[in-house]
């Protein structure tokens, strides 16, 4: 069986300085509890890499609010002020990624890739200061590989070995963070006997889950 | 009409039957109200689903299943949902037939800028750049003209999404085509002349003969 833990004492794993990959598109697919408890842990200087901060005091925007967030890399800030103000006023350093090329470094860290070629990007600021490379007479831009010391994600369902099933689109990010995190702990909406998740059905095999977080009491 | 339905039905009319089709959140996504059914196009959203479908009632909604607005939405029988490196393998790898977009700035090269303004909105990229970069066709829906002031304009002064020249604008005065030789106005708007079209546009417009009025399918 794997570790289990309550959000609580999950957090408590997490240096100030962490590295973290958070799952969730908008806060759809994020680790809610866990996020929570991060938020309320004092927890300083965190770099984040996500897909984005949802919305202000939602999810990785406690984080945000929290003034947890040191570094961040994502894709879209939109919908967030708040980690706008931050980025402006230099309080969180924030580089902004193609959405497409994020999850390509992400996937290439958890693959062990050194990195991936992409046209996306290729002659816009996006670019800037990043490495092109040229094969037979096409250029292509260098998207390097990401990695953290945890990945912090969200399934459906969770087996006592951690293995993991996702629904509709809380799926995103989580499967790909899932082999890029050195410490993955993963909060699932229902955890179930071994055997009850068929082997086809299981997108993220329990040998990358580290902990579990316990179901709310 | 609205402006806005005047857009999204002449977008409508430029979505090919069994296409697989992604819109953007705003006015691109209205355009799915005037598509017709029987042509099977499928809409994408870049959070992860093939065949959304529009939101449910209140409280027939499910969290778990979302557009790239974090909006909920529904889903067609058949849909089917992945995760974030397949879509993003969807749209760069040359699977999608069509998106549709807004604009900040669209230029006479046909190049297209609409998501920064440097110092004033931080919004960041999302998927936009892959979206231009990857998809088939690039369509942008968007007013022809913002609180008076041309959107459609020499050369963009806001930072570009992409290098790659997009296929089609649509807006409320105008269908504008970018070529080799330059921004070819294709269509009028309703009533409206092509000479209330290049006052509205600081670009240089190719005009040859009569430019028809575009089709809405209905009467405006």
């Amino acid at each position: 069986m794997k570790p289990h833990l309550k959000p609580e004492d999950a957090v408590k794993l997490i240096p100030d300085g962490a590295r973290l990959m958070i799952g969730g598109f908008m806060g759809v697919g994020s680790p809610h509890r866990l996020l929570e408890a991060l938020a309320q842990s004092g927890k300083r200087n965190l770099t984040v890499i996500a897909n984005d901060t949802a919305r202000p005091g939602v999810d990785i925007g406690k984080l945000i609010r929290a003034g947890a967030v040191s570094k961040l890399i994502a894709s879209h800030i939109g919908l967030n002020p708040e980690t706008q103000k931050g980025m402006i006023s230099g309080e969180i350093d924030v580089e902004l990624v193609p959405q497409g090329t994020l999850v390509e470094r992400i996937r290439a860290g958890g693959y062990g890739l050194g990195g991936v070629l992409t046209k996306t990007g290729l002659g816009t600021i996006a670019a800037d200061g990043q490495q092109t490379v040229e094969i037979d007479g096409e250029l292509w831009l260098l998207a390097k590989p990401l990695k953290a010391d945890f990945a912090l994600i969200a399934a459906d369902q969770a087996d006592y070995s951690g293995n993991l099933q996702y629904q509709l689109t809380s799926t995103n990010f989580n499967p790909i963070m899932a082999l890029a995190g050195a410490t993955v702990i993963c909060e699932a909406r229902e955890i179930l006997p071994i055997g009850m998740i068929p082997p086809d059905v299981v997108k993220t095999p329990g040998v990358v889950v580290d902990y579990l977080i316990e179901r709310a009491a | 009409m609205k402006p806005e339905e005047i857009i999204q039905r002449r977008v409508a009319r430029e979505l090919k039957p069994n296409s697989l089709v992604n819109l953007g959140i705003g006015l691109p996504t209205g355009v799915a109200k005037f598509i017709d059914e029987h042509d099977n196009i499928l809409f994408e959203s870049e959070n992860g689903i093939v065949g959304l479908a529009a939101k449910p009632p209140e409280g027939m909604d499910d969290p778990d299943l979302t557009d790239a607005g974090g909006g909920t939405v529904s889903a067609i029988p058949g849909a089917a949902t992945i995760d974030s490196a397949y879509s993003f393998g969807l749209i760069r790898g040359g699977h999608l037939d069509a998106t549709v977009l807004g604009a900040l700035e669209v230029d006479e090269e046909g190049l297209l800028a609409n998501w920064v303004v440097p110092g004033k909105m931080v919004p960041g990229m999302g998927g936009a750049m892959d979206l231009v970069t990857g998809a088939r066709r690039v369509i942008v829906a968007m007013n022809h003209t913002a609180r008076g002031a041309p959107k459609i304009v020499p050369k963009c002064t806001l930072p570009l999404t992409s290098i790659r020249r997009i296929s089609l604008i649509v807006t409320d005065l105008a269908v504008i085509e970018p070529t080799d030789e330059g921004l070819v106005l294709r269509e009028r708007a309703p009533g409206v002349t092509v000479d209330q079209i290049v006052a509205a546009t600081s670009a240089k417009l190719v005009i040859d003969g009569d430019v028809p009025e575009m089709d809405l399918g209905v009467a405006a």
